[in-house]
């Protein structure tokens, strides 16, 4: 944790301050056709956007309540054509609620990465660009809440507040944005000396806009890659915390069907199969994409 | 030898600089984040009781302090801790401290058999790819750790379940010991042992995917330095080069990952404990929530950041040591 090594700093900050705006926009117009040609990236990308499709539809291809009782109780799938992925202990429909559960998950990994990256992103920024006391006192407060356990500290919130997707969002934003600020800190201090931000001082910008316009855009690769990351790590805990009865007891989540699945575990063991596979592979789906911009974005750090 | 020791005590003088502040910051923040729970542990437990008059609740909140102001609380709560003592809990009826450590043990057990399983795995699958990088080893090892970096470990728990215990019968299903059989000797240890296998799986799986994938970037990096080829050039085995000067070079940064991630392992562990019954701190912290009973969870959240602090020391020195050039700040 304490190894930043600032015998490595000034290569890549040297490397960047040249070649990186140029580079950044050429990968800006190559990003869409690396990513077709990338087949992995690809593939994660039609999984991923196949739930954001199945999550945005769900009213339409289940319109019903999927939390009603619509059939005979724990169908295995195939049992009945017309539920296709079976039924649950009180003849609730496991396909409507997969679709429904897309809603929830998604929307929190995303809401959660937002406000993850909106307060990363700054404290990072203002840290990194003014240094001194501010950045002592930023980097403090960083260290401070990257040693409270996330899940912990999401459980906390939620206990705190009522559950709600909006809640669970805050409380696992507020658990991540740690790595981010810590990543663009890093990209802000080897960019601030960069030629072009004396230039921009020397035509008297102010502060803020120097980090916002001017440094924030070319130390956006490594951000926007781990922001895919932290959505998927959001998915995860949001389906950790509704599997511990923390969810939202209203919407149909992932994590809480595979609570319920639990207690059938013996004899109807599709029922938390079924929900598992579905987390699995939409998580799978980010890392896959997100993978694919690391190796567009951060050419440099192949692998990683 | 002393330039060595002088080390660690630098080391130890700065954990107690930075320790100190952060976990006085810590209590205090977690106490003040607590009282906005809406609840408090008389009303759970005049809840559960069924009835309780005004009196009845009055005098439960008088025996527990909870009819102080906010800052007499703290104040209370802080001088408690000064007496290194972490206060009592209403809801057990015992003090915070004695709950901690019956606690303590299981969750340690649990946490450093997994990270101990997630790094020789990680390590040894990690070698493998970045030996075979490119090839059909390397690639199909790469979609299994990816497979788990993004399957929750709950689950994986689950159905190592449903496929151990419910149909092969080979291995317990939860709890940390079989109840009511009196053993000793080797056979205690062998049933704790079985009752470890599938938590610790479940519990490890997220990491063998996060240090199989450093591991192979970090071996590739390092590959490529002068002093590997020099030492190649020596005609040193390549096992031996790849062993004290490969490995023990890309072991700085997996070892700087796996101190920052022991507190997801923590979280991670409340989970697991919950789906096999696993005696452990975890539980602990989510039954605490669950009662509103926030001595007990404030003693778990200070404990987890002591943990991570000490962790993270020792990784330091871990460090100077992989690689003397490291200055310990």
């Amino acid at each position: 944790m304490s190894v930043s090594p600032p015998t490595l700093s000034p290569a890549p900050s040297i490397a960047m301050s040249t070649g990186e705006p140029e580079a950044n926009h050429l990968s800006r117009r190559r990003l869409p056709r690396a990513i077709l040609r990338n087949p992995t990236a690809l593939a994660g990308l039609l999984i991923l956007l196949t739930f954001v499709a199945l999550a945005v539809f769900a009213g339409v291809l289940y319109p019903q309540d999927p939390l009603d009782m619509v059939g005979a109780p724990l169908l295995w799938p195939g049992q009945d054509p017309e539920f296709l992925l079976g039924t649950d202990s009180m003849g609730r429909d496991v396909a409507a609620g997969l679709a429904h559960g897309a809603r929830a998950s998604l929307l929190v990994g995303a809401i959660s990465a937002v406000i993850g990256l909106f307060i990363g992103t700054l404290v990072g920024a203002i840290g990194g660009y003014f240094g001194g006391v501010v950045d002592d006192l930023l980097v403090r407060l960083t260290e401070f809440f990257q040693t409270i356990p996330t899940m912990l500290l999401a459980i906390v919130i939620v206990a705190i507040a009522e559950p709600s997707i909006g809640m669970i969002s805050l409380a696992i934003g507020v658990g991540s944005w740690p790595t981010i600020a810590r990543l663009t800190r890093a990209q802000f201090r080897s960019l601030r000396e960069a030629d072009f931000v004396m230039a921009a001082r020397s035509l008297g910008y102010g502060d803020a806009r120097i980090i916002f316009r001017e440094i924030l855009p070319n130390a956006l690769a490594p951000i926007i890659v781990t922001a895919s990351v932290m959505v998927a790590s959001a998915v995860l805990t949001e389906s950790a915390l509704s599997f511990l009865g923390m969810g939202d007891p209203n919407v149909v989540s992932w994590g809480n069907m595979i609570a319920n699945g639990r207690e059938l575990l013996r004899t109807a063991w599709y029922l938390t199969a079924l929900p598992g596979g579905a987390i699995s592979l939409a998580v799978l789906s980010l890392n896959l994409v997100g993978d694919g911009l690391n190796d567009v974005l951060n050419p440099r750090q192949r692998g990683e | 030898m002393s330039e060595r020791l002088h080390r660690v005590g630098r080391c130890l003088r700065r954990v107690v600089f930075q320790a100190v502040p952060t976990i006085l910051g810590m209590v205090i923040l977690n106490f003040l984040f607590l009282q906005l729970v809406p609840g408090d542990a008389a009303d759970v437990l005049a809840g559960e009781s069924g009835s309780a008059t005004a009196e009845t609740m009055a005098q439960l909140r008088g025996r527990f302090g909870l009819d102080q102001s906010v800052a007499g609380q703290l104040l209370a709560y802080l001088d408690n801790l000064a007496h290194f003592s972490l206060g009592y809990s209403p809801r057990y009826n015992a003090p915070v401290l004695d709950l901690i450590l019956a606690r303590l043990p299981g969750t340690l057990i649990l946490m450093f058999g997994a990270l101990g399983t997630a790094f020789i795995v990680g390590l040894i699958i990690g070698a493998i790819m970045s030996a075979w990088a490119g090839k059909w080893a390397d690639r199909v090892l790469s979609v299994v750790a990816l497979l788990l970096y993004s399957t929750p470990g709950f689950w994986i728990g689950l159905m190592a379940i449903v496929l151990f215990s419910v149909h092969l019968g080979w291995l317990p299903a939860g709890s940390d010991a079989t109840i009511g059989a009196h053993l000793h000797g080797l056979d205690f240890l062998f049933d704790r042992l079985r009752h470890l296998i599938l938590p610790t799986i479940a519990l490890a799986s997220f990491f063998v995917a996060i240090y199989a994938r450093l591991t192979r970037a970090a071996m590739l990096e390092v590959n490529r330095q002068d002093f590997v080829r020099t030492a190649m050039a020596k005609g040193l085995h390549p096992w031996r080069v790849q062993i004290s000067h490969i490995l023990r070079n890309a072991l700085i940064p997996i070892t700087t990952v796996a101190g920052i991630h022991l507190g997801n392992l923590l979280g991670g562990a409340v989970v697991v404990e919950t789906v096999f019954g696993w005696p452990g701190m975890g539980r602990l912290a989510l039954e605490a929530v669950m009662a509103r009973d926030f001595h007990v969870l404030l003693g778990v959240l200070l404990l987890a950041s002591f943990v991570v602090i000490i962790a993270n020391a020792l990784i330091d020195l871990l460090h100077a040591w992989l690689d003397p050039r490291i200055e310990v700040r």
